[in-house]
């Protein structure tokens, strides 16, 4: 085993805790008041004391900014961690974080890791400095000035998708079809109402080709999760979930310098986290699929190898990610139909994983859920990092 | 609220000041002749320091574009045309498709640079749909 391949991380860490804030429209608590809930919620799940926290990593907050926001929540908890970082991969930090954190255990630098993560992009922004902030991902000599918003961001990838492989505006909403179906099964998913192709076609154009009900929700939210050494997984009162596979990919940080429109650096995370796990596509047993805007989803079954590259709207016409489908994706819900907070979005991804591999998803869950696999993105299709989830390391 | 404007930088100033002048400017190494856009410090591919400047001609490529119906602020009057075009030496660079049939604007479509005065100190390049040339 190459070391260097970083195979030794496989099945190196279990996911211990797992917990939830209420998402939505939550205006009575900032983002490190969620932020602090989700941590205090996730320590009750995996049944420990803050003292028995070594290692703490948080993703700082749009709403509200903290120089040292990792820090700032260790004050506030009055935890004192010898491993503290705050990451930013964007979107894809709920999963670039797993990676930092199997390395910190497997060096021994902390045991037993809180992530928690929160942001109130709806009831602490307005739509406008949402808006803003989000659209700064763009270079700001050669992109900003352009004005692009985030679903213009997105509607380029998608619009190159249909020129290149005559993918459609209603496959496209299968998507938001797919993810509405799920939450529909999920009672804390902020939509809930089932929709169809003609529901999302008949939404209005926000970035051509992508319509409203193509775009994420704007929401706030935190969430958690304890995560130690596998071998200390037997000492917490849940059904641990292990991490097998674990891999990131990064092509381009701006839109306009991406090596390709159509074909993402999932290619590369995909590849190295079923490497590392001994796993392929097919063995999957459900997936959550970043799903900020409805092309995001289709392009990443394709690059992670669920189906042929250019075949994503076909697949996704022929209801495999349906709830009972083949490979259902997004459970709970996705960023579509359960919440988006903003950065921590693929964290519910996350939880809902733990959940259904503890089979304790209530009228969700996935029959005979046993492997499972997670994949987010930040920036723009930029950087990405895909997961492999199972009950049992073998 | 005022639109977004570029920031020059020494790296970027002739890119700038071209734009002012009519002119696209593009870096090329004068190692391993790489055209690179946007300006760097060193070629993105070689890492030689010694860059010089050439006027692309102008000439480009719809790679992808959208027509942004919620635009970013009041600045960005709705809809304008954000547009990713291949030029014809080889980078790629996101612009405006402007003029009366903007909107007809599709991937493949041939597109001409031309230059918009955003402030005394500032003009952009923004790009103009050209009839293909069939021959």
């Amino acid at each position: 085993m190459n070391k260097f391949s970083g195979n030794n991380l496989r099945g190196s860490l279990a996911i211990v805790g797992a917990a939830d804030t209420e998402v939505g429209v939550i205006p009575g608590k900032s983002p490190t008041e969620l932020c602090v809930e989700a941590a205090l919620l996730a320590l009750k799940d995996a049944g420990i004391d803050k003292s028995s926290i070594d290692g703490l990593i948080t993703c700082n907050s749009f709403a509200e900014p903290i120089l040292y926001h990792a820090e700032a929540i260790a004050e506030y908890m009055q935890i004192f961690p010898s491993f503290c970082a705050t990451v930013n991969t964007g979107g894809g930090t709920t999963l670039t974080v797993l990676q930092q954190a199997a390395a910190a255990i497997q060096a021994g630098v902390a045991k037993t890791i809180l992530i928690s993560m929160a942001d109130s992009m709806r009831s602490y922004m307005t739509r406008e400095q949402a808006m803003l902030a989000q659209s700064s991902t763009g270079h700001p000599q050669f992109e900003q000035p352009f004005g692009p918003s985030v679903p213009a961001y997105y509607a380029l990838i998608g619009q190159a998708h249909m020129a290149e492989y005559g993918t459609t505006s209603a496959q496209y909403a299968e998507v938001a079809v797919s993810c509405r179906a799920h939450a529909a099964r999920n009672p804390t998913a902020q939509m809930r109402e089932t929709i169809t192709v003609d529901d999302v076609l008949a939404s209005r154009l926000i970035a051509d080709p992508l319509h409203l009900l193509d775009c994420s929700l704007v929401s706030d939210g935190g969430s958690a999760l304890i995560v130690t050494a596998a071998e200390r997984a037997s000492d917490f009162p849940h059904q641990p979930v292990f991490m097998l596979g674990i891999g990131e990919g990064h092509s381009h940080e701006h839109i306009s310098q991406a090596t390709s429109l159509t074909t993402s650096a999932a290619v590369e995370s995909g590849q190295r986290a079923f490497q590392m796990a001994g796993l392929k596509p097919a063995e999957m047993d459900f997936a959550q699929l970043y799903d900020c805007f409805t092309p995001t989803v289709l392009i990443e079954l394709e690059d992670l190898g669920f189906c042929e590259k250019g075949s994503g709207g076909a697949y996704l016409q022929s209801g495999a990610t349906l709830p009972d489908g083949a490979l259902p994706v997004n459970t709970h819900g996705g960023m579509l139909s359960h919440c988006h907070p903003g950065n921590p979005g693929a964290m519910y991804a996350l939880t809902e994983t733990v959940w259904q591999l503890r089979g304790t998803a209530g009228a969700r869950q996935v029959n005979h859920a046993e492997v499972a696999l997670v994949h987010a993105q930040g920036g723009i299709m930029s950087s990405h990092a895909t997961a492999i989830f199972a009950r049992e390391v073998n | 609220m005022n639109r977004i404007l570029p920031r020059p930088t020494e790296a970027s100033a002739h890119y700038w000041q071209g734009c002012r002048a009519g002119e696209l400017r593009l870096q090329q190494c004068n190692d391993c002749q790489q055209i690179q856009f946007y300006p760097r410090i060193m070629c993105s591919q070689c890492q030689h320091r010694s860059l010089n400047w050439v006027v692309a001609s102008g000439r480009g490529e719809i790679a992808s574009f959208t027509v942004v119906r919620r635009g970013v602020s009041e600045a960005y009057p709705t809809p304008y045309i954000v547009a990713l075009i291949d030029l014809e030496e080889g980078p790629r660079m996101m612009s405006h498709v402007v003029g009366s049939d903007a909107e007809s604007v599709a991937v493949g479509d041939h597109v001409m640079v031309a230059f918009e005065d955003w402030s005394d100190e500032i003009a952009m390049p923004v790009f103009r749909l050209t009839p293909v040339d069939h021959n």
